[in-house]
This record gives C-alpha cells, sequence and structure tokens, in this order.
C-alpha cells in the first residue's frame, strides 16, 4: 500500500531556534495519528510545514495525490499546493475564527468551499450545506445566521462542516477541542471518530490532552524541544511509554 | 495460534530514579486453536503484564510473540490494528467508551470496523446484549451510567460479537451474577468449539476447571526463578 503522506527529514528553524527538526514518517489511508508535546515542543510547527502554511528549511512530504500519484508538496508551486488545500486537504483551526469567514452565513461558509471546487447550482450548494449541518448537529433554521450569532462548540463544528464538505481525504487539525467545554467537547469527539470512521478519513491531530488522542488517534507521535522522542502505537506508548519525557507526561495527567 | 518465544519485560522508570525493574524473562507459551490456556500465580506475578504483550499493549524487551503470522514485537502500528480488528479480541476488566455512544453501537463497532453491514451488526450486538441479560431499555443509552457488573457484561458482548480466532480474557466472570456467569461460561465453551485459542486470568477457580484445558503459572517467568 503507498501512504497517503510520506514525511522524510522534515525540518523548521527559527533563525538558531529550532522549531521541528528530524521529523519523518508515513501515514497510511485511513490511519489516524496524534502529536502531542507541552508548549513549544514544535507539534503546531510540524503541522503548520506538512499542511504548507509555514515554508519548511529542509525535507519532503510526498502526498499520494489523486492523479499524478506521489508528489513532493514542498516543491510544488503555490496554486498546485492551495488546489490541494481546497480539495483533498483540510485544516481545523484551534480557534474556529480563523478557519471562518465570521461576516458570511453559515450556509455561505459551507458553500463557498464548494464553489472553490466549481459547484455553482445554488439549489445542490445549499442542500449540501444544509446535510452537512445536520451532521455536525446544527440545526437547519440556523444556516442563515452568521457564525458570530454561534456558541464556541457550534462554530468550531460548523468549520468542521466547511472542511470536510468537499471530501478530502487528508485532515489536519490543530487543538481541536481546545478552549471547548468538556461537554462539547466529548460531543465533538464523538462526532469526529464517527466522521473519520464513516468516510475513511486520515488525520493528524496536533493536541497536548492525551485523552483525546487515546479517543481518536491509532498512532501518536510524541514531541520535545523540536524532537520526535517517541512514537508507536497509542495505547502502547500511553500505558507502556519508554521515553522519560512521555513517562512525565503521562503520569502528570490528573486522574478524576 | 498464539506463541511466545523467549519473552522479556523490563521496566526503565526515567523519573524514579531510573529505576529498572525486570520483571520477565525467557516467557514461553504456546496455545494452539481451541485451547483455553489460564494464567495463574499471586497479584503482581506478572498475568496480565504476559497478557497486554501479546496485544501489543506493551513493549517486550526481547523475544517474539507470533499471533497467527504476525509478530506482535516487530510489526508496525497499523498491522497490530489490523491484527486486533481481525484476530485478536480482548476483553479487558474496564469499558473504555467514547461518552454518547448508545451501548448496542459500542456491541456493534468490533462489526462495523471490520465493514459487516450495520442491520446485521446490530442484530448480532443485540443478541449478544440479549443473552447477557441487559434490559433492552438500556440499549439506547450510554453504557458509562451503567453499573459495575452491567459495564462488564457490555464488555463481554463488545469482545465476542465477532467470532475472533484468538481471545484474551482478563477476569471475564468477575463481579458477575451466578446466571451472568453461566452465560459467559457458555460464550466460551462456544468459543473454544469455534477454534478459538484464549488465553484467560480467571480467579474464579470453578470456572477456570471448567473452561481451561492447562494452567500455566506465570510465577515461573519471573526473572528470580530463571536465575
Amino acid at each position: 500500500m503507498t501512504p497517503l503522506l510520506s514525511v522524510k527529514d522534515v525540518a523548521k528553524y527559527y533563525g538558531p531556534h529550532i522549531g521541528c527538526t528530524d521529523v519523518s514518517f508515513d501515514l497510511y489511508p485511513g490511519e489516524v495519528m496524534g502529536i502531542v508535546g507541552e508548549s513549544g515542543s514544535g507539534k503546531s510547527t510540524l503541522l503548520n510545514c506538512l499542511a504548507g502554511h509555514l515554508p519548511a528549511d529542509r525535507g519532503e512530504v510526498f502526498f499520494d495525490t489523486r492523479v499524478d500519484g506521489p508528489r513532493d508538496t514542498l516543491k510544488m508551486r503555490e496554486p498546485e499546493r492551495r488546489l490541494l488545500g481546497r480539495t483533498d486537504w483540510a485544516f481545523v483551526h484551534q480557534h474556529a475564527r480563523d478557519g471562518l469567514r465570521m461576516g458570511v452565513s453559515a450556509g455561505g461558509n459551507v458553500g463557498e468551499r464548494l464553489m472553490a471546487v466549481g459547484a455553482r447550482n445554488y439549489g445542490d450548494i445549499r442542500a449540501n450545506a444544509q446535510d452537512w449541518l445536520g451532521r455536525v448537529e446544527i440545526d437547519a433554521s440556523r444556516i442563515d445566521d452568521r457564525p458570530t450569532t454561534f456558541s464556541g462548540g457550534m462554530q468550531q463544528r460548523l468549520q468542521i462542516a466547511r472542511n470536510l464538505v468537499t471530501g478530502p481525504r487528508l485532515v489536519f487539525m490543530d487543538e481541536p477541542t481546545g478552549g471547548l467545554d468538556v461537554s462539547v467537547q466529548a460531543r465533538l469527539l464523538d462526532l469526529l471518530r464517527g466522521l473519520v470512521r464513516d468516510l475513511g478519513l486520515s488525520a493528524i491531530i496536533v493536541t497536548h490532552d492525551l485523552a483525546v488522542v487515546r479517543l481518536l488517534a491509532d498512532r501518536l507521535m510524541v514531541m520535545k524541544s523540536g524532537h520526535v522522542v517517541e512514537s508507536g502505537l497509542t495505547d502502547q506508548v500511553l500505558d507502556d511509554p519508554q521515553h522519560a519525557y512521555t513517562q512525565l507526561l503521562v503520569s502528570s495527567v490528573l486522574q478524576v | 495460534m498464539i506463541k511466545l518465544s523467549n519473552v522479556s519485560k523490563v521496566f526503565t522508570l526515567h523519573n524514579q530514579g531510573g529505576t529498572v525493574l525486570e520483571v520477565m524473562r525467557c516467557a514461553n507459551l504456546f496455545v494452539p486453536a481451541g485451547e483455553c490456556v489460564a494464567l495463574t500465580g499471586v497479584s503482581g506475578a506478572g498475568k496480565s503484564t504476559l497478557m497486554r504483550i501479546i496485544y501489543g499493549n506493551y513493549v517486550a524487551a526481547a523475544g517474539e510473540v507470533l499471533v497467527g503470522d504476525t509478530d506482535v514485537t516487530q510489526a508496525e502500528p497499523r498491522e497490530i490494528l489490523q491484527l486486533r480488528r481481525e484476530t485478536l479480541g480482548y476483553v479487558s476488566q474496564f469499558l473504555r467508551v467514547v461518552p454518547r455512544v448508545p451501548t448496542l453501537e459500542v456491541v456493534a463497532e468490533p462489526l462495523l470496523s471490520l465493514g459487516v453491514d450495520e442491520q446485521k451488526a446490530k442484530a448480532r450486538a443485540a443478541e449478544l446484549l440479549g443473552r447477557l441479560n441487559i434490559p433492552e431499555a438500556l440499549w439506547g443509552l450510554s453504557p458509562t451510567t451503567f453499573s459495575g457488573g452491567e459495564q462488564q457484561r457490555v464488555n463481554i458482548a463488545r469482545g465476542f460479537a465477532h467470532n475472533f480466532p484468538a481471545l484474551l480474557l482478563d477476569e471475564p466472570t468477575a463481579s458477575l451474577d451466578a446466571t451472568n456467569r453461566e452465560v459467559v461460561l457458555t460464550l466460551i465453551e462456544e468459543a473454544k468449539a469455534r477454534g478459538t485459542a484464549i488465553v484467560g486470568i480467571f480467579h474464579d477457580e470453578a470456572a477456570r476447571e471448567r473452561v481451561c484445558d492447562r494452567e500455566i503459572d506465570v510465577t515461573g517467568f519471573s526473572p528470580q526463578v530463571a536465575a
């Protein structure tokens, strides 16, 4: 099987400081990988490099494109990468406001991505948007309301609908449940898990919440000071951590 | 079906003075299809550790752990996940589920992840929940609010939903009443008759006598004895 994403020796420096370095891994179709680590460990830097939001200083990121097979996305021209960003890739930001257009209605937010890939029939777009609002449990009556009138959890769900409507194959998520209260978090996790299973998505999820990765991720990568210190099957890394830092991370979680 | 050769296990506690605990040395175990082997030994002897090594949950320090044709100690995460989906089931002592998911779906999930049609999967789940005497009124509710015994039964139903060729059972009859204990033992006997290889931990001696063909005392795998 060809990996969907093959990352080889990616590095990013901020002047003399290491953002992340020596990162290599393969992600296969249908796999969900979690990246955990404390603030400043380089996990978000890595995610942004992979998604093309930040230029990497070294390395290769091969994505198995539908038409041409594996292509190094770091060497792609900007328009090509942007097209990927609208079609096969999705990026769920920690703050829904960064991923939504706050001045446009909920239906418009979802429909915009469809129009970006060529949908033109208003009725189809609206029906599709309505279907997706339903899937993320937003009441159909809110379709013409702006996201500014939504709660934080609703905004996050709207962002997910906007991202998934074009049927991407790879989803990047940066702290998707950060800043939400626990009941909303549980609901969102349940939703994400169902979507990942039903649509066969691959995903890379950056978070500092170990409970989130245990529920969502098949695999785990632990980062510290820009380096990957441990990786493996999620439950194995959490239940039998080998590296000193992972042991510290796991033992620092408060028991409820 | 399950074959362990010279398996050892070491825990290194980096944050507690770098303590190195060698807990298992040269463990060998072979379980053919249709046989049930009980792991025995006092609490802390390493029964659960051995079981977790077979499941790929703990990393073995050395040795080979074959389940079918897969060496769990060498396999990639996705190979282990595939093994867990198709071949190797595990009924742990505690139920771990996503909040909000109804019981019927929790039990049907192993089948759904194998691509079994939703209606069939739910019918199988309903059959098992019925046999394990979980009232139908509870099937639509999340098991997180259930009693300990009910959660244990949901866990068992989930573990038996798919006919795994290999099965690990951690105290399957603990916290069950006589009727349900009988149901679980029958489920185990049926699985054996289908050719499932089973490794189990049973503190319930009568249950062990009834379903297990052999007993392995894991104390024999501790480094002090082997040394």
